[in-house]
């Protein structure tokens, strides 16, 4: 490069607030930059959308009744056929899923610490213009959106709360009996909430983080953000509040939209393993 | 003067980047509403002198909205309530009689209080020093459109170039980031035929600088809108995707020089 101001005379300097560190090889390096981050958490953002997405259309399959919905659940255990072991690409896309959020909540937590150091707190009342509620919850509706994660999984996945009452591969039994009970689907429904708001602000924000920007097109961002939001909210709140209203019942093993045909009758822990064999 | 001012000031007074600051309370009367921001600031040193106190330290320059030396934070927001409008270029009509206006300098971690509401925003130097030129062949000069720009070029490197340098938007952002500046100084020169030749270096070179005395961007937007130039959060976007290039280019670039 052409010569440049030597930058070791640093008398009476602004002192630089951290130093740059070795640079690893390419592409870790990208990860040790702010704006490398932000790349990365861009990336990772869009693979976990995706994952809320297909979890949440998947999930719509109780509409079509128990049948349907312990079915598709072994559709999902089942992902690759005779091709590969059984759960082999479920796990495989179990073990991406939990990198993807390492890497989400590491880039997001360390930016935030770096933005906390750069800052100087204003000393009068600050007067936001541009700030929305979305964007300066960020830092707390991710928290909110991973312990409701691992409450979820716990509830669901692993049966931890409903104990005895939890069966292992019935889907519709364990969803109506997890979320007939108020203060879980309250927390659902909260969770829900937190998560549409994060993913508002989120997906405007990753198309400047990765630099997608064409000006016919930068309108139409923050519209896409607000309509992707809101379909993943209403599809996720609809289960927790069908299941209240009695919609979704395990007494009568009813959905709304079921053939008569498709109703089972609720499994035992002994009849498990049948489902969709 | 039933038409002019009186109005309740809480501006920030700190003799020293070390010495604790607080609010002094003036109450400033018979302010002319055609006044600019900045010359009100003038009459209340002016008062402030006859009573033997130290008039208050503001940073100013041009008064003409292009120079960038201007810049406080009025009541919340930098540059205070008019959009796309420097402090000096702010007029006292702009506020109604008895108003209370709470002025602060700019803050950041990395722009020390100098004095009163003076900053040190040196580090903005920093990030120029570190990519903000271009090689040009010195000498004769060069015939005038030797080198053709298009229109659309032309046009979206003097957006770019609009930038005066305030700090506004570092001063606004949430996270204490000089995202908009940098993004403007790089785009200013990176859009540019004669900015290519450095393109890779520079944009590397200015964001790690950067990021070595500012926050992340979260991208709240309140750069731009504070920004008395109206720069575009696009720039933003331009210079993210020019610095993932720049790794990658510069990558391939080291390893043909081996
Ligand atoms: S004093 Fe020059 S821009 Fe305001």
């Amino acid at each position: 490069m052409a010569q440049t101001i030597s930058r070791s005379d640093s008398r009476g300097r602004v002192k630089p607030l951290r130093k740059r560190g070795k640079e690893l090889p390419w592409p870790a390096n990208l990860y040790q930059t702010a704006v490398g981050k932000k790349y990365i958490m861009a990336l990772t953002g869009i693979g976990l959308l995706g994952f809320v997405v297909v979890h949440m259309i998947g999930n719509l399959h109780i509409y079509q009744g128990p049948l349907a919905v312990n079915d598709y659940g072994e559709a999902l255990r089942d992902l690759g056929g005779n091709l590969v072991p059984r759960t082999f690409l479920l796990w495989t896309l179990r073990v991406g899923l939990t990198a993807l959020f390492v890497l989400h909540i590491h880039s997001a937590w360390s930016l935030s610490r770096m933005s906390e150091a750069s800052n100087e707190r204003y000393q009068s009342k600050r007067n936001y213009i541009a700030a929305n509620y979305a964007s300066r919850t960020m830092r707390w509706t991710g928290p909110i959106i991973l312990l409701f994660l691992l409450f979820h999984l716990a509830d669901l996945t692993w049966g931890w709360w409903l104990g005895s009452t939890y069966v292992r591969g019935d889907i519709y039994h364990n969803v109506s009996e997890s979320m007939g009970s108020i203060p879980v689907a309250i927390i659902y429904i909260i969770a829900n909430v937190a998560l549409a708001v994060h993913i508002y602000h989120g997906t405007w924000s990753l198309f400047q983080s990765l630099g997608v920007n064409n000006p016919h097109y930068n309108g139409a961002r923050r519209g896409f953000a607000a309509g992707l939001s809101v379909l993943i909210l209403v599809g996720n709140l609809s289960f927790p509040i069908l299941v209240q209203t009695g919609l979704i019942n395990e007494n009568n093993r009813t959905t709304p939209i079921a053939n008569s045909g498709d109703v089972l009758a609720p499994l035992s822990s002994s009849t498990v393993l049948e489902v969709g064999s | 003067m039933s038409n002019n001012l009186n109005l309740k000031l809480r501006i920030w007074r700190q003799d020293g980047p070390d010495a604790p600051g607080a609010f002094l309370d003036i109450e400033a009367d018979d302010i002319s509403r055609d006044a600019s921001f900045l010359e009100m600031l003038d009459t209340v040193n002016e008062r402030l002198l006859g009573d033997d106190i130290e008039p208050v330290n503001f940073p100013h320059d041009c008064r003409e909205g292009i120079c960038g030396t201007c810049g406080v934070v009025i009541n919340g927001q930098a540059h205070g309530p008019e959009k796309a409008t420097a402090t000096c270029q702010l007029h006292m009509r702009k506020f109604r009689d008895g108003d209370e206006i709470t002025i602060e300098p700019w803050r950041a971690r990395s722009f020390p209080v100098i004095k009163d509401l003076v900053v040190d925003r040196s580090p903005l130097d920093r990030i120029i020093e570190a990519g903000g030129y271009i090689t040009a062949p010195t000498g004769s000069a060069p015939d005038a459109n030797d080198i053709p720009v298009p229109k659309d070029v032309a046009e979206a490197s003097m957006d770019a170039a609009a930038c005066i340098g305030c700090g506004a938007c570092v001063a606004a952002c949430p996270n204490s980031a000089a995202q908009l500046f940098t993004a403007a100084k790089l785009a200013h020169l990176n859009v540019l035929p004669q900015g290519q030749p450095e393109r890779w270096k520079r944009t590397e070179a200015m964001v790690e600088t950067m990021e070595e005395y500012f926050g992340t961007c979260t991208n709240h937007g309140e750069c731009h809108e504070a920004c008395p130039k109206e720069i575009s959060l696009d720039f933003i976007a331009f210079m993210n995707r020019d610095y993932i290039k720049a790794k990658i280019k510069n990558r391939s670039l080291a390893s043909q020089a081996r």
